[in-house]
């Protein structure tokens, strides 16, 4: 029965890893870059929602939406100002603009919302848990596991089956050959970016409402493990990000269940270290192939 | 040849002349006490970071693996370093500071050094972002191992333990857990900072340009062409990765042996990336750019003071313009073609920009 | 005509306060260093509000000081703290009001006390802030002490037998109250039953909690501050699962909270110096003024650090500082006076010996429908 929580627990934590790594991912195989600051966009994505729903009085599903649209609009804002004229520059150079980014964001918000923490409303998503026996589920963990099986799905579907998608998963293989097709790169990296902001949007709203505490660094931890879990995945795989972030939040919970609190973080860098000896490209990635 | 020899010999005489510049202006001001005492309090902390960027620039720059876990070497050698010094004062009554730091320094290098081996032996199997965050996660584990160390000296022994602290009654405490190294000799002195500059830029400046720099930048700039012309990728991968481990253990003692006290959140993931700032903003592979951006970079909060709580804010902004500027083709063109004749000059090779994923 | 009558009136003013401020008036600079950035900014806001407030009443009522405060940010690093000290000395700084956290208050005590500085810091409550140096005084609590008197509370009045104690092993204040609670519980014939860490970086607290379930504990000792505590009720809710919380100060704040959820507090007891809550008169009047200038509730740091001005300014009248002393000068003399004075602060009556750490009385409060109701 403690296993059984422990799991239930393991899973919603990664499912929530797992969607904000879905937005590093494709972020990073389509414009080929780390964005740092997408963990800052979640918390931005957080507080708008929490606005909507203490200040605003707006209902849950209006709250999300008006966040999601002010994590498009600030994601496609940030790649447009600060990412586009660095397209041709080294990629270093385009990870530390984003981690100056990630700094700009938190201190943004700490301009706006000041330094005190916010508990975020969870009335409308937990008001009821399931009992199974002893085992209690809470509708948040329900929802989080949901949510994240549905985005997985239908962002398979997009890139598989709709225009845009191919046109991404050209960009993706050879940027060069895409332009000479008539794919325009920066509207493709735009929609990229304005896809992986709404996500973010969806990541924060469900990461505080598991764990409600709202503060300008609420984005930055999260955001290193579901890197963590992308790169765990096989960086640029969809199904890789879903899976390395649910299996990087079961083993966080296991190691700190089964072996212990104090090491629980090293616990789960040492299994992403044996993993990537074993598999040097993640669990799902692509092998690089070398051409001489 | 010799006009690229002639280059390079100009540049690290420039390098070098800058390091030693700044020394002897700094120690005037010093001397005739016109300096501030908010300069004068960050003279240490800035040798560190200069060290740490030249120190990482060789993995980065000259051997194109970009490593993410920079500062766990240098808690590795703050750690030594705070160890070493409080038990030859403890154990030996060793009153000389300078010896007592220069002995922790070499010390938190070779423990540092060691670190480096153990971890480069599996990462540098790796490439591209994969390495970049097995590293990481090698500095987030060497954190939170040490947050649950303890080392206490008595009787002119060194105590250790490990997850509980079970060290004997009469032990002086060295490490405590969470609390960091406590009660240390603050005995880091400016001067030999600059001289730990000196001998980095001396060791650096040397790989570089000998036949094994230029091995590790051939592995960089082609990996394939360099294995397939004999030179062994790892051997020398591992050798810029593990000299750069040790300068960062020293770099690290010098530091920790600054302050009174070394905790473990002061070397997370985010100094790591602020290393890494100071290398990217300099130039890869350019060590006297590093050298200048971790020096800049570091008192620059200090000036932006004065904006108080928007402070970080504008060293954000700050951060993203000069990247901006210094990386747009459009803007680096027109400059480059405004400051050529003494770019040309100053810049003793030309280097070359790292592709953060390895091509397909 | 009227507009040069009123300019006449303003000279008029401006020269009689000249004149005043001329005579007797002492001007002392005090520069409270805390982070004012970063993820701790949050506390050293806070510290930094409490003092305005003060500082902002006594320059109002116009008695014999006047304050000048310098603030430098620390970003609660023990790096960046020297700066911040050393850019407070410059900027021409007597006294220091700080620093907010322990860590680095450790390392710039260190050097005052080298350099001859007086420190008062408001919230840094480990042992190491004032052990081996005289110039540094504490307005809170040690955290060996709350830990002891959190463990005797508990088994003088029987609350339980079964302990589960959670903590944040990264952390000196909840390592440090940790210690002498399990070592106290001991003597006390008290079981701990389960004892679990987390860090700064923590987000789930659920194998934590289920920890303490599972073990069957009766009373769940939280030593950490109200941020992560709110997330472990929550979590507990969750899991219905209804022990008796136990905090200690930095627990206070948990019910202001922008959006928190109140009723997850409920029945929670913590021992504490300060309350928002309290009807006592000073009280009331610093948190209205408090909510007014920014608009929040203030926690007990703010409270410590608007205590901190006046403990200093009453200090000062009894060290006799002037206006042009340098801090070397003052610290001796600030020294000798802090342990003969006696404050009434809105955190309680506190008087300090050589030691450094404050006597006080803490008072044990429970929750009960969202307000804090105090016991004995």
């Amino acid at each position: 029965m403690i296993f059984l929580d422990n799991l239930i627990n393991g899973l919603s934590l990664g499912s929530i890893y797992a969607i904000i790594a879905l937005g590093y991912t494709m972020v990073y195989g389509i414009a080929k870059m780390l964005n740092f600051a997408h963990g800052d966009v979640i918390m931005i994505g957080a507080y708008v929602a929490f606005c909507g729903l203490q200040y605003w009085g707006l209902p849950p599903v209006l709250a999300i939406a008006v966040s999601m649209i002010a994590c498009t609009v600030l994601g496609v804002t940030i790649e447009g100002l600060a990412y586009r004229p660095l397209r041709q520059a080294a990629s270093l150079a385009v990870l530390i603009t984003a981690i100056g980014m990630s700094y700009l964001l938190q201190n943004t918000a700490l301009m706006i919302w000041g330094a005190n923490p916010k508990s975020f409303p969870t009335t409308f998503i937990n008001s009821v848990s399931i009992r199974l026996g002893r085992l209690n589920i809470s509708i948040a963990t329900l929802i989080t596991i949901f949510a994240n099986i549905v985005i997985m799905v239908s962002l398979t579907l997009f890139t598989a089956k709709t225009k845009m998608g191919k046109a991404m998963r050209c960009v993706s293989e050879d940027r060069g050959a895409a332009e000479l097709m008539g794919i325009n790169v920066n509207r493709t990296i735009s929609v990229t970016f304005a896809i992986g902001s709404a996500l973010a949007a969806i990541a924060g709203v469900l990461l505080c409402s598991s764990y409600p505490i709202l503060q300008p660094t609420t984005g930055s931890m999260p955001g290193i493990k579901a890197f963590t879990a992308a790169v765990f995945g096989g960086i640029g795989s969809i199904p890789g990000a879903m899976l390395g972030g649910v299996l990087l939040g079961v083993i966080e919970i296991f190691g700190k269940a089964y072996i212990s609190t104090e090491l629980g973080d090293a616990i789960v860098f040492a299994v992403l270290i044996v993993v990537l000896l074993v598999k040097p490209t993640g669990l799902l990635g692509r092998p690089i192939r070398e051409k001489v | 040849m010799t006009k690229t020899k002639r280059k390079r010999l100009i540049y690290n005489l420039i390098t070098f002349s800058v390091v030693i510049a700044a020394y002897l202006i700094l120690q005037h001001m010093i001397d005739a006490k016109t300096i501030t005492r908010s300069l004068k309090g960050q003279l240490v902390p800035i040798c560190a970071w200069i060290v740490m960027a030249v120190s990482l620039n060789l993995v980065i720059g000259f051997s194109g693996e970009l490593s993410l876990g920079h500062a766990g070497f240098m808690s590795v050698g703050a750690y030594t370093g705070a160890v070493v010094s409080g038990w030859l004062l403890n154990a030996f009554q060793m009153e000389n500071t300078v010896l007592r730091l220069v002995l922790a320094i070499v010390a938190g290098g070779i423990l540092a050094g060691i670190a480096g081996v153990v971890i480069g032996i599996p990462v540098l199997r790796l490439r591209g972002d994969y390495l970049a965050i097995v590293t990481l996660a090698f500095g987030e584990i060497i954190r939170n191992l040490v947050n649950v160390l303890y080392i206490g000296t008595s009787e002119g022994h060194l105590n250790f333990s490990f997850l509980h602290k079970n060290l004997p009654e009469s032990a002086v405490i060295l490490v405590d857990g969470a609390k960091g190294a406590v009660k240390i000799k603050p005995i880091s002195t400016f001067t030999v900072g600059f001289v730990l500059i000196l001998i980095t830029l001396i060791i650096v400046l040397n790989l570089v340009n000998s036949r094994a720099g230029r091995a590790i930048q051939a592995t960089r700039d082609n990996r394939i062409a360099a294995e397939s012309m004999g030179v062994s990728v790892t051997k020398y991968k591992m050798m810029a990765f593990v000299t750069a481990a040790v300068l960062a253990g020293m770099a690290g003692a010098l530091y920790g042996l600054n302050s009174s006290t070394v905790v473990p959140t002061q070397f997370t993931f985010n100094q790591s990336i602020n290393v890494l700032v100071f290398v990217v903003l300099g130039g890869l592979g350019n060590v006297l750019g590093s050298v200048i951006s971790a020096a800049f970079l570091t008192v620059l909060p200090e000036v932006l003071r004065e904006f108080a709580d928007y402070r970080m804010l504008v060293y954000a902004i700050v951060l993203i313009l000069v990247m901006i500027f210094t990386n747009n083709p459009a803007i680096r063109s027109l400059v480059n073609r405004l400051i050529s004749p003494v770019k040309a000059l100053l810049r003793g090779r030309q280097p070359s920009a790292l592709q953060g994923g390895d091509k397909a | 005509m009227k507009k040069i009558i009123a300019l006449a009136l303003a000279f008029m003013m401006i020269w009689s306060v000249c004149t005043a401020v001329a005579e007797d008036v002492i001007t002392l600079k005090i520069a409270h260093i805390g982070p004012t950035t970063g993820a701790a900014a949050l506390y050293g806001l806070a510290t930094l509000h409490g003092a305005e407030i003060a500082v902002q009443e006594i320059n109002e009522a116009g008695g014999k000081y006047r304050i000048e405060l310098i603030n430098e940010d620390d970003e609660h690093n023990v790096e960046k703290v020297i700066n911040a000290y050393n850019a407070a000395l410059d900027a021409g700084a007597q006294m220091i009001l700080g620093t907010t956290t322990s860590k680095p208050c450790e390392a710039a005590g260190a050097l005052g006390y080298t350099d001859r500085v007086f420190f008062l810091t408001p919230s840094a409550s480990s042992t190491a802030v004032i052990e081996d140096k005289d110039n540094v005084f504490q307005i809170c609590f040690t955290d060996p002490n709350q830990g002891r008197a959190s463990a005797q509370y508990i088994a003088d009045h029987q609350l339980g037998t079964k302990i589960a104690v959670i903590y944040n092993n990264a952390d000196v204040y909840s390592t440090g109250i940790r210690d002498t609670f399990v070592e106290e519980a001991a003597a006390k014939n008290l079981e701990i039953v389960s004892e679990s860490t987390f860090t700064d970086e923590t987000t789930d607290f659920t194998v934590q909690v289920a920890d303490a379930q599972n073990a069957g504990a009766e009373i769940v000792f939280l030593p950490m501050y109200y941020t992560p505590a709110s997330m472990i009720l929550k979590t507990a809710a969750d899991k219905a699962y209804a022990p008796i919380f136990f905090g200690v100060d930095g627990m206070d704040g948990i019910l202001s909270v922008e959006g928190f959820d109140t009723s997850l507090a409920e029945g929670v007891m913590l021992l504490t110096p300060f309350v928002a809550t309290s009807k006592d008169e000073k009280v009331v009047s610093f948190v209205n003024k408090y909510q007014a200038a920014y608009n929040e509730i203030p926690i007990q740091f703010a409270a410590d650090a608007y205590d901190g001005i006046y403990i200093l300014v009453q200090a000062a009248e009894k060290a006799g500082i002037t206006s042009d002393m340098s801090p070397e000068e003052a610290c001796d003399l600030l020294i000798a006076a802090i342990q003969e004075i006696t404050v009434d602060g809105i955190t309680g009556s506190m008087t300090w010996d050589e030691s450094g750490a404050v006597t006080k009385t803490p008072l044990a409060a429970t929750i009960v429908n969202g307000e804090y109701v105090f016991e004995d």
